[in-house]
């Protein structure tokens, strides 16, 4: 019987993900020739990518509860990514809710139902559209800044300098940024909730006479605790993506300044893009826990 | 064999890259209170012989001593104790530079030291004074000029006064004044402090001032070791190529 050999499984090559993933430029006809396994070598790279992080991620979960909980540094990093944030929250929230407001009015108008309009507005916003696009306007603000902040430490050799001043630079560095994402995502998020409806409010008062107090009771109405906490606590979890993402991918920078681009490039992409996928799981999630009261 | 002597030692130390050895089966010492210059070409595991003393980078073999501590063998927190006693100044400075000068100075005796605030603002302005830079108190690291750096990171490497202090190419990028003016405050801190130093440099003039002892580096293993008179006599080609460099490069200027 004549046997065809199997096709000799091609070598990894250590291609970058974003490279090959959204930079098909000068660069896709050389990984494209490099390999006759080209998919095979993406998925292996994407899965020792996705390892790492993980990794990253699991030690600074451990390194959390260890001592010095480095407290000061949390706080001031929380002034950093979480206040410093806020003007953009904030602005980007009430464009939001001026636009969700024209948009639902406009399908409202149809069935004669204008006085849902904020409670649709707020539920749109509560439910996804306020964590979502906090998280994205946070990851690109937060984890571009993140990715360079500690590329440059890294190969200015400032994290070598914390460590021979007897500091762990994981813990000092990583660690306290991934948790101040994580406290400073579920406040962003509340916030730029609230900045939407202010902004559906002021679209609305253009076109009704509708009060303020009004507004808000009726927008307000349809949301309880769970529909308020749980969309709002999975924030916690898009602050972990973006923190961990962004200081693995900063921490370990190599190759100079274009490894500094590459790490801050990349933290914006990969965590914009694992917090749209862990969204999905975590919206199935609280569909689970909470049946009846989840959006 | 007794180690009280000897401040730093290595041991059979190698290290290798990529399959590449680095240093292979490198021993040297240390005696308390003197300064040993690493020297030799680019690319000869200099820095990495910096790195393995702070525990930076592990060795592939051999055993590592500082303070009669084996280095190798702890775990990070005891590596945190050894590296109080240790001070680095690095190639490029390394300074913080989201903190300012004063503050940079301040930071090891904020995390390592009760000392009150007062205490501490006393305490960077002595170490500032002492590298000649008080009046800079207040002024970020990218404001100030390589020289200038170089003095920062040196004080804030002393500022725990540290019994060992690793120097990596304390001349890199700087004018010959500059130079001489850094290997001055070395041999000061070395003299008053009764500090420990190694000191990674090709700048064989800058050894002569500071070293009490040379070590000569050359692919992956030591060629040879002693006094800079010691090292003069040597019939080694490469050893006596690094020692005549310094003096050609007089003879050019005298020219």
């Amino acid at each position: 019987m004549h046997v065809v050999p199997a096709p000799r499984p091609a070598r990894l090559r250590p291609v970058h993900f974003d490279t090959a993933y959204f930079r098909f430029g000068r660069h896709s006809p050389r990984i494209m020739a490099s390999s006759s396994n080209f998919p095979g070598n993406l998925l292996g790279t994407f899965l020792s990518e996705a390892g790492s992080i993980g990794a990253f991620g699991l030690r600074a979960i451990r390194v959390a509860f260890q001592s010095p909980f480095e407290l000061r540094e949390v706080v001031r990093q929380i002034y950093m990514i979480g206040w410093r944030s806020l003007p953009l929250v904030v602005t980007s929230g009430m464009a939001i809710g001026v636009v969700l407001s024209m948009h639902t009015r406009a399908t409202m108008e149809r069935f004669g139902a204008e006085a849902l309009i904020p409670a649709a507005l707020s539920i749109a916003l509560i439910a996804e559209t306020g964590p979502l696009m906090t998280g994205l306007l946070v990851s690109g603000r937060v984890g571009a800044g993140i990715g360079a902040e500690l590329g440059g430490m890294r190969v200015t050799e400032q994290i070598d300098a914390l460590e021979s001043l007897a500091v762990d630079s994981f813990h000092y560095l990583a660690v306290t940024r991934i948790v101040a994402c994580m406290i400073a995502m579920p406040i962003l998020t509340t916030a730029m909730n609230f900045s939407g409806l202010v902004g559906g409010f002021l679209a609305e008062t253009t076109v009704s006479n509708v009060s303020l107090r009004l507004y808000f009771h009726q927008a307000f109405a349809g949301i309880g605790f769970v529909e308020f906490v749980a969309p709002t606590l999975k924030t916690v979890v898009f602050g972990f993506i973006i923190g961990t993402i962004s200081s693995c991918l900063g921490y370990t920078t190599t190759g100079g300044s274009e490894g500094i681009g590459r790490a801050s490039t990349r933290s914006v992409v990969l965590s914009s893009m694992g917090l749209i996928v862990v969204n999905v799981l975590l919206v199935r999630m609280i569909f689970l826990i909470f049946p009846g009261g989840a959006m | 064999m007794s180690l009280v002597d000897h401040a730093v030692r290595f041991d059979g130390v190698t290290k290798g890259f990529d399959g590449r050895r680095v240093l292979d089966h490198v021993s040297f010492d240390v005696p308390r209170g003197q300064a040993c210059c690493v020297m030799g070409r680019s690319g000869t595991g200099k820095s990495v012989t910096l790195k393995l003393l702070l525990g930076l980078l592990k060795p592939d073999e051999g055993r590592i001593y500082v303070n009669d501590v084996q280095i190798e063998a702890l775990d990070s927190a005891g590596l945190v104790e050894v590296r109080k006693t240790i001070g680095f100044l690095f190639q490029y400075s390394a300074l913080f530079d989201s903190l300012s000068v004063g503050e940079n100075v301040a930071f090891p005796l904020r995390r390592h030291t009760h000392m009150s605030e007062a205490e501490i603002a006393e305490c960077v302005r002595e170490r500032l004074a002492a590298v000649g830079l008080e009046a800079e108190l207040e002024r970020m690291p990218l404001d100030l000029s390589g020289g200038m750096r170089k003095r920062v990171g040196l004080a804030r490497a002393f500022a725990l006064q540290p019994s060992i202090l690793l120097v990596d190419e304390p001349s890199s990028g700087l004018d010959p004044i500059t130079t001489r003016e850094i290997d001055n405050l070395l041999t000061d801190l070395k003299t008053a402090g009764k500090t420990t130093m190694v000191v990674v440099t090709h700048d064989v003039a800058s050894a002569r001032r500071i070293g009490d002892k040379l070590v000569i580096l050359h692919e992956g293993h030591i060629i040879a070791q002693g006094t800079a008179q010691e090292l003069d006599q040597n019939r080694n080609d490469v050893v006596q190529q690094f020692m005549e460099s310094d003096t050609e490069v007089q003879n050019a200027i005298q020219r």
